[in-house]
């Protein structure tokens, strides 16, 4: 007697939701796709929020910038808060091992004065700096229109408050967990004259209602400037000065930023490519914003780094904008 | 000519892969089998890792196909930046 094995293929009645369906076809969706897009109503709302009745909840004329469908924006990480999680805890799992490598060999002692009053000076201020990116990317994100938009939004967002924390720390691990040094930070934060100008731009973002301006200001003008002034240039800087075991502790920030980009780069390629009022209502704003950072960032990069790093900072965003289409 | 085919296990990963598949072999014919994508093509069929990559977005290397392959069919042919199959007669 033969047996012969048979397979019996079940036809799934339904690949994907429906509204995955509309927009991507009838195929298995990836998760990504199932997480982000069309999620959030568009329509039918029942109440208007009392706190702003003239318009909607996600209305889209919160931005000057208009997108015939928001939904056409695309993470190129894919990230959605499975997936966001995950590359955050492996990027975490390296940083916390550098950190507590750093303490167990004692490397803060081996940095001299002038180097430690340096990055105290230079670098950990910018802890209050990255609480204000928290707040603007939360803002953008509490106004945006489109989940697959909002979440980016959300991610860098609370990747600037980790990053803040990871700028305690290192202040922390320099001062030999006194405080001191965030206590000084802070004083030079509030009231040295090198730092006056980035908390002013940064006061004044917080300040932007429109929250896709916010965006530029904050995401695309000045933190290319300040990750390349800082976590490059700076980095060099001190690296010569013989504060090269810094290094081990701002790579969660470089590598971020490296990740970060991606997200940044796309969302404006897209909202860029759009029309060309989009592109013109963002290069106005780029040429104001920039502007602005141009002349705030000058005195802590000449104290930084030194006369001209400036300059270069602004070729690097120049690159980036032209990449955009701007 | 015989087919040149690959059969990847059906998951989250591989709908990547096979999406990058479909971009770069254009005539390749998509089979979904009970917890199994079989891909087949006349001659020849080509996995790239940049288009993987592009897919996925994040980084991706040839070797880590096998996590998901079940099972191939044709001479190989791989190097860092692709896996290919073809029938050489």
């Amino acid at each position: 007697m033969t047996i012969e094995i048979k397979t019996s293929t079940l036809e799934p009645i339904r690949h994907t939701f429906e509204h995955t369906k509309r927009r991507f076809g009838d195929k298995p969706a990836s998760r990504y796709q199932e997480a982000s897009y069309d999620i959030a109503p568009e329509q039918n709302f029942h109440y208007r929020p009392l706190w702003q009745p003239d318009k909607e909840l996600f209305d889209k004329s919160r931005t000057a910038v208009v997108m015939e469908d928001w939904n056409v924006h695309k993470d190129p990480r894919q990230y959605y808060y499975g997936t966001y999680v995950q590359a955050r805890a492996k990027l975490q799992e390296v940083t916390e091992s550098n950190y507590s490598f750093f303490e167990k060999r004692g490397m803060a002692d081996r940095m001299n004065d002038e180097v430690k009053a340096k990055i105290i000076r230079c670098l950990v201020p910018l802890r209050h700096a990255e609480l204000g990116a928290n707040m603007n990317n939360m803002y953008a994100f509490s106004y945006g229109t489109a989940t697959v938009v909002n979440q980016g939004f959300l991610y860098h967002s609370m990747d600037r408050l980790g990053i803040a924390q990871y700028l305690s720390r290192i202040g922390l691990l320099l001062d030999g967990n006194s405080t001191d040094s965030l206590a000084a930070a802070k004083e030079f934060w509030m009231s040295d004259p090198a730092w006056q100008g980035l908390r002013r731009y940064i006061e004044n973002v917080l300040c932007v209602e429109d929250w896709f301006e916010v965006f530029i200001a904050q995401d695309v003008v000045l933190d290319t400037l300040v990750y390349d002034l800082i976590y490059r240039q700076f980095d060099e800087a001190i690296t010569e000065q013989g504060g090269s075991d810094l290094a081990m502790l701002i790579e969660f920030m470089q590598e971020w930023y490296k990740d970060g980009s991606r997200w940044v780069d796309a969302t404006l390629k897209t909202t860029v490519g759009e029309s060309e009022h989009n592109r013109e209502t963002i290069s106005r704003w780029v040429a104001e914003w920039q502007e602005k950072a141009v002349a705030d960032l000058t005195p802590l990069a000449e104290l930084a780094v030194g006369e001209g790093a400036i300059d270069v900072c602004v070729e690097v965003l120049n690159k980036r904008l032209a990449k955009a289409g701007l | 000519m015989s087919k040149a085919y690959i059969a990847l296990q059906d998951n989250e990963e591989s709908h990547y892969i096979v999406e990058a598949i479909e971009e770069d072999n254009p005539t390749a014919t998509v089979i979904y089998q009970p917890a199994m994508i079989r891909i087949e093509n006349e001659g020849s069929l080509v996995i790239k890792r940049e288009t993987v990559e592009d897919k996925m977005g994040r980084d991706w290397e040839i070797q880590a196909l096998h996590v998901n392959l079940i099972t191939l069919g044709g001479n190989v042919d791989e190097d860092d930046d692709q896996f290919s199959l073809t029938w050489k007669q």
